[in-house]
């Protein structure tokens, strides 16, 4: 089985290298892009029968970081 | 006086910390590899050094803060063991949870490698009482992840209860209010992004970060 998680950061926290990205598309020409909000997607792959508080486990003990990071698990 | 500095796969500035540390305090100092569980018996200082532990994947810091030796240095601390962190060592007690917030990337994308004026806003700790307040030293910073990021309540909290120990005499990263280094609540564990190490003898240009290590001897002597 495979489990995707997209970590993300929260609302407020300043994500320099999204405006980087922005910055970048822009140069291309792609002028109707208003913000970029960069993030990280792991793919789990695992045995059935992990629980979600497992994986839930995962995220708030290495995954993410709570202080700056939300996640959101997406079983397949 | 004894010491011990970690060592994680992609730390740099390990034998840096030790010379700074032996050559200035007289203390016997170890290299004490991530793997291992225990920690020498008897420490009087355990330092946490720069680099890139892990390459930084995942988080700067996250994986060696999950290492082995990181559950002994947590302990220790708990038992009231002065903790310093340098750069990639502040992050790793950031994502230890063993300091408050996180260090982001900096605020202008770029790597910042040049020596800037800090200033030393509480002389009372373990790590501190060799300056004096309000203080002007100046330390090389040498990082991609400085930009130190915590709520508005926490760093409120830090500022009011004096564990701010160091703030940028200039905006370097973007650090919320110029933090450059935190203490934790019992003021035995201090997080820098600044090398002190590499600022101890003249041929630095400068000796800004040697009077850390020379508090540090006062206090625990």
């Amino acid at each position: 089985m495979k489990t995707r998680i997209f970590v993300t950061l929260k609302n407020g926290v300043l994500d320099p290298q999204g405006k980087a990205i922005h910055h970048a598309i822009e140069g291309l020409g792609f002028s109707a892009v208003q913000d970029v909000r960069a993030g990280r997607l792991i793919e789990i792959q695992h045995e059935q029968g992990l629980s979600t508080s497992d994986l839930e486990a995962m995220c708030t003990k290495l995954l993410a970081n709570m202080v700056i990071e939300n996640f959101e698990i997406e079983q397949a | 006086m004894r010491a011990a500095v970690i060592q994680f796969p992609g730390s740099n500035c390990d034998r840096d910390m030790v010379v700074a540390i032996r050559d200035i305090t007289g203390t016997e100092t170890k290299l004490v590899w991530h793997r291992t569980a225990e920690l020498p018996d008897g420490l009087d200082l355990i330092a946490i050094p720069g680099g890139f532990s892990y390459g930084d994947y995942l988080r700067s810091g996250a994986m060696a803060a999950r290492s082995p030796v990181m559950q002994a240095v947590i302990a220790a601390a708990g038992r009231g063991v002065p903790v310093l962190g340098v750069c990639n060592g502040f992050q790793i007690l950031t994502e230890a949870g063993l300091l408050p917030g996180a260090l982001m990337r900096n605020a202008g994308i770029r790597f910042v490698c040049r020596t800037v004026a800090l200033t030393v806003e509480n002389s009372q700790s373990a790590f501190t009482r060799g300056y004096t307040d309000g203080e002007q030293v100046r330390i090389p910073v040498a990082h991609h992840d400085g930009n130190y990021f915590a709520d508005s309540d926490t760093l409120d909290r830090l500022e009011g209860d004096g564990r701010v120990a160091f703030r940028y005499a200039e905006n370097v990263n973007g650090s919320a209010r110029n933090i450059a280094g935190v203490l934790n609540a019992a003021g035995n564990v201090l997080g820098m992004m600044p090398h002190p190490e590499r600022m101890t003898e003249a041929v630095h240009g400068g000796s800004g970060g040697r009077r850390l290590f020379e508090g540090l001897v006062r206090q625990i002597a």
